[in-house]
């Protein structure tokens, strides 16, 4: 591949934004999904230590459904999460939750969140995360 | 006399509780295009001679929740009543550009998105009054996709019965070993909705799903 051509693949720019569990942890649900959420419209890539609770994570789907054709060239989101809970044994997954329990989440955890205007896919496999943007 | 004074009373009581009973709510829910619609189509047409709703490759065709009720289906001697309910493919994004790719116009296009979030919102909310679920996937593709993780994790939050089914067993590239990996916690049943591959394990596992509820 040409000099030429592979300056023309290069994708223009983009940003991420890293959150620390604390900046949520004393939220609620739904001013959790808001804070998520603003900085997605501005097209940050949100890499935020730990995951949301299950119900967070369908809200934030729905809210991001009832979002699109409403906000200018939102598409949705792509989102991902590793979780220190996956994969593991019975008696590591007890260890697990009872940290979670004392710390307030699930903060070994990692959740991706962009824009799927910049975020083409999200690749899961299993302990990995593959970030494939758009040109 | 008395023997059947007493008979009488039990027979009331018995048939008053199974009038009362309701039947159970079996829902399918997955991603987009796995096909949730052809697996329920297939139920309904073999029980009840109709189907439920309409198929394509296009994505997004199911946008509005469809419901089957009374469904009775007979599986060795033993027969229940389900009310089906179909409902649209949940993702995360939604791009009307998408569909063009299918030679789709694009005034329809953008209705087609736009009823597809609103088809969305309307599964999550419809999550709640299940009792049993089954979460179709396409075993030809990544289990590992948040969505599919959410919906489980939500089921399970909410204590509903879950039966996943790897659809497309039939294709050449479908991995139903991967998806039992995903979820080593669930059963996987392998399947073809379009071929009636597997339907015996399928029913065998709704039927022990749905006798465990309370």
């Amino acid at each position: 591949m040409s000099k030429k051509e592979l300056r023309n693949k290069r994708i223009k720019g983009f940003s991420i934004r890293f959150m620390p569990y604390s900046e949520i942890k004393n939220l609620n649900s739904t001013e959790r999904i808001r804070k998520i959420l603003d900085i997605v419209f501005q097209n940050y890539i949100l890499i935020l230590q730990g995951r949301l609770k299950n119900e967070e994570e369908t809200r934030l789907i729905g809210d991001t459904m009832a979002m699109i054709g409403h906000v200018k060239n939102f598409k949705g989101i792509e989102l991902a999460v590793i979780s220190s809970d996956e994969r593991v044994g019975a008696i590591d997954r007890i260890k697990n939750r009872l940290v979670m329990s004392l710390s307030g989440g699930d903060i070994g955890a990692i959740t991706i969140i962009g824009p799927a205007s910049i975020v083409k896919e999200i690749k899961k496999d299993p302990k990995k995360i593959e970030l494939m943007l758009n040109k | 006399m008395a023997i059947k004074i007493m008979a009488n009373f039990f027979k009331k009581i018995f048939s008053g509780l199974f009038k009362n009973k309701k039947d159970i709510k079996l829902g399918f829910y997955g991603p987009p295009n796995a096909g949730k619609t052809s697996l329920a189509n297939r139920i309904c047409k073999d029980f009840t001679g109709e189907e439920i709703g309409s198929v394509s490759k296009i994505p997004h065709e199911t946008r509005n929740v469809q419901f089957k009720e009374k469904v009775e289906i007979s599986y060795k001697g033993k027969s229940m009543i389900f009310k089906m309910i179909d409902t649209p493919g949940i993702a995360t994004r939604i791009d009307y550009e998408d569909f063009l790719k299918y030679k789709v116009n694009k005034k329809d296009a953008k209705i087609r998105a736009k009823e597809a979030t609103q088809g969305i919102i309307e599964s999550i909310k419809w999550l709640d009054d299940m009792d049993v679920v089954v979460i179709v996937l396409d075993a030809t593709e990544n289990p590992y996709n948040q969505v599919n993780i959410t919906i489980i994790g939500n089921l399970v939050a909410r204590k509903i019965p879950v039966l996943i089914v790897a659809n497309k067993s039939d294709l050449r590239k479908a991995n139903i070993k991967k998806i039992e990996e995903a979820f080593p916690e669930y059963r996987v049943v392998g399947m073809s909705a379009k071929y009636g591959k597997n339907f015996e394990e399928f029913y065998e596992e709704i039927f022990s799903l749905s006798k465990k509820l309370k």
